[in-house]
């Protein structure tokens, strides 16, 4: 069990906890926008998986992670705009169209990749790392959370930002008043159908990214299915983090370590199969469920359409 | 905490006063237009989809219909159907009551695994037709044990089962794999799966061909499902809740009771489908195996309008479809995952089928009302600013 405790093992349990646990946070933090502005995502499995595509694709063929990227967010903003068109202006069923949007994401990726590289999975070099002076040469810590991902640091800011945007903007007020009260809203004069336009490209996009990070850093190879419920796992995060960004983070991390805990494991030397070591994040929302099920909160707009003048 | 807005499937219109006959002949006339224009628009979608893959849609689609129906595949198609029909009964159970289970998967695996598990030992000991029921029964007890922690949940505290029976899905799908890699782990073979019954200690098929009975349980399932759901007062509570929760609170329905109930038969359905499956066609359950038939079954029972009858030709459609489209996707050189954008198309073109329809019923315009606006406001505005001097 000592062993457990050894140096190298700690630093690729937390190295491993970020590396998976962005891709949750970003999805999470774009359901969290989302959701605050009253459209439930089902859809970001498709999301995540069209951003992890197009990200691989564009990493591959242009040889730079930064463009992966790019063509991850607008993979999933391809996805959600279809949500946008369907549920936020045609205020269509959001269940029903997130089923759809993670059907086709799943379908048409996995048929994009078969037709171009057959049953060849071709990889991608590592990216590299930002190392932040001094910082870094801390043991354990150092080069587990400040050795990473440029994107990496950009997502923990992006999480400061949006609760700046939150609790102290107009935009944020707007955001959080279309999924409280919309009627509120389009008497105070705002487009309720826009701000929550906006909200929903700002999950497609953010989706889209957690996908390519997913492709293009944590696994270097995309895969059909890759992201085996990542997406469900993300809304379940935002909804325990009841809409605060910063609970987001701090879940995302949470399991993004219980995802990544098989391989530090078999570096101690502990060998448990990896089918129980996957169902544990899930086990451990349900068990979060059951305890702080009354304590989870939705607004209370969300997925209800808005009509004007409807009661 | 609703979630979820009352779904209009049945829109309570005043229709015109018109002659009776005309009057039925055009709601039939509605609702297959509406029923079969999704589907067919969707197969032209994912037709002009093949075409920019560089992939020829006619012989695709005909080698759907030549590996689906003709040289009797029509009969494998038929057995596909019993799978897939019990699970559209299961889940039309829970939707009619406005409840997403949306853990098929888990309850469909966690049943196949526990029932080829014990199947094996259970034929050789019991006379055959004892042992298909009981394995019957076992696999739906399976199927609604799996519902219990998010329909309690649901039912005490209003969580949102959307996420709870996703969850449990996850853990059912591991838990299968688990347990066939473990436990019921065939000794005498190196690939992780469970002992094969033998052909002749499987159901038996139907007199003259090779369809197993559990089409027939499956079809004696959806005709009991209708009459419960549209003939008694079982199936009227479950109506009223789906309507409308605190209506049905209002008028003395037993929400809670009604929330477990409709769940757990929801997964006892969803427990036969694997036992169909698995006793008439598979023999055996595989680790890493997952049809995900529910996923595929969503769409046809939303166009069915959640009628169990009505269901039946869609899930004949789908089951052909599937059949035929795995050799057409080998043909064709693509994944057969190729079949999840169709279904995807088809949830996309109903629900805007459905939309158009309704706002036709109502006498609006086709546009919703913010677009119509917005194509509107330039005209408006040239007109006001011609016509402003005359107002002034």
């Amino acid at each position: 069990m000592s062993s457990l405790f050894h140096q190298a093992v700690l630093t690729a349990l937390i190295s491993g906890g970020i590396i998976a646990g962005v891709p949750l946070m970003l999805t999470a933090i774009g359901e969290t926008i989302s959701e605050r502005a009253g459209v439930l995502n089902l859809g970001l499995e498709g999301m995540m998986l069209m951003g992890a595509y197009l990200g691989f694709i564009g990493a591959y063929y242009g040889h730079s992670s930064w463009l992966g990227f790019l063509l991850g967010a607008s993979g999933g903003v391809i996805a959600c705009s279809f949500m946008i068109v369907l549920c936020v202006w045609l205020g269509l069923d959001q269940i029903v169209i997130g089923i759809a949007i993670t059907l086709a994401g799943e379908g048409i990726t996995s048929v994009l990749q078969g037709a171009q590289f057959g049953t060849s999975y071709p990889r991608l070099g590592a990216p590299a790392e930002v190392s932040i002076p001094l910082l870094h040469k801390i043991p354990v810590i150092g080069p587990s959370v400040f050795e990473q991902q440029l994107l990496v640091y950009l997502a923990v800011v992006l999480v400061g930002v949006l609760v700046w945007v939150f609790r102290t903007t107009n935009v944020g007020l707007n955001l959080r008043a279309a999924g409280e009260k919309p009627e509120a809203l389009d008497a105070a004069g705002v487009s309720v159908a826009a701000t929550r336009s906006h909200a929903v490209l700002c999950t497609g996009a953010l989706a889209g990214i957690g996908g390519a990070f997913l492709s293009i850093v944590g696994a270097g190879v995309f895969t059909p299915f890759m992201t085996q419920g990542q997406g469900y796992m993300a809304i379940v995060i935002c909804m325990l983090a009841r809409g605060k960004p910063v609970w987001v983070l701090v879940g995302a991390f949470l399991f993004g370590i219980s995802l990544s805990i098989a391989t530090a494991l078999q570096l101690a030397g502990i060998n448990i199969s990896t089918d129980v070591v996957n169902l544990l994040p899930f086990i451990a929302i349900m068990v979060a469920l059951v305890l702080f099920a009354r304590r989870s909160y939705l607004p209370p707009a969300l997925a209800l359409p808005y009509f004007r003048g409807a009661r | 905490m609703s979630v979820i807005p009352a779904r209009e499937t049945m829109p309570i219109v005043d229709e015109p006063l018109r002659p009776e006959r005309s009057r039925s002949v055009a709601r039939v006339i509605d609702l297959l237009v509406r029923s079969l224009v999704p589907v067919v628009l969707a197969l032209i979608a994912g037709g002009i989809l093949l075409l920019i893959l560089g992939r020829d849609p006619l012989s695709f689609y005909s080698d759907i219909w030549h590996g689906g129906v003709q040289q009797g595949s029509w009969q494998d198609s038929a057995m596909r159907m019993a799978p897939l029909l019990l699970i559209a009964v299961g889940l039309i159970f829970v939707f009619r009551a406005n409840i997403w289970n949306l853990g098929y998967d888990g309850q469909f695996l966690l049943a196949a695994a526990v029932l080829s598990g014990w199947g094996p030992s259970l034929v050789t000991h019991v006379p055959l037709w004892l042992a298909m029921t009981l394995l019957f029964l076992v696999a739906a007890g399976v199927g609604a044990a799996w519902t219990l922690i998010p329909a309690g949940l649901k039912a005490a505290y209003e969580t949102n089962e959307i996420i709870t029976t996703l969850m449990m899905s996850f853990i059912g799908v591991g838990l299968a794999n688990i347990l066939v890699k473990g436990p019921f782990q065939d000794p005498a073979v190196n690939i992780p799966q469970t002992k094969v019954l033998p052909l002749e200690k499987m159901l038996p098929a139907i007199p003259s061909t090779r369809i197993h009975v559990g089409v027939l349980v499956a079809l004696f399932a959806a005709i009991v499902a209708y009459y419960v759901l549209t003939r008694t007062a079982f199936g009227l509570r479950v109506q009223v809740l789906g309507a409308n929760p605190r209506a049905a609170r209002h008028v003395g329905v037993r929400v809670r009771k009604l929330i477990m109930s409709s769940f757990l038969v929801s997964g006892a359905l969803i427990g036969a489908a694997a036992a169909a499956d698995i006793l008439g066609v598979w023999g055996y359950a595989r680790a890493n195996w997952n049809p995900a038939y529910g996923d595929t079954v969503i769409p046809f029972v939303f166009l069915a309008r959640l009628n169990p009858l009505a269901v039946i030709p869609f899930i004949a459609f789908f089951a052909v479809l599937s059949t035929g489209g795995d050799l057409a996707a080998q043909n064709a050189n693509l994944p057969t995952d190729f079949l999840l954008v169709l279904v995807a198309l088809i949830l996309i073109f109903m629900t805007l089928i459905e939309f158009i329809g309704r706002r036709r019923e109502l006498g609006k315009s086709y546009l919703p009302p913010g677009v119509r606006e917005a194509l509107r406001k330039p005209l408006i505005r040239r007109r006001e600013s011609v016509k402003e001097p005359e107002a002034a």
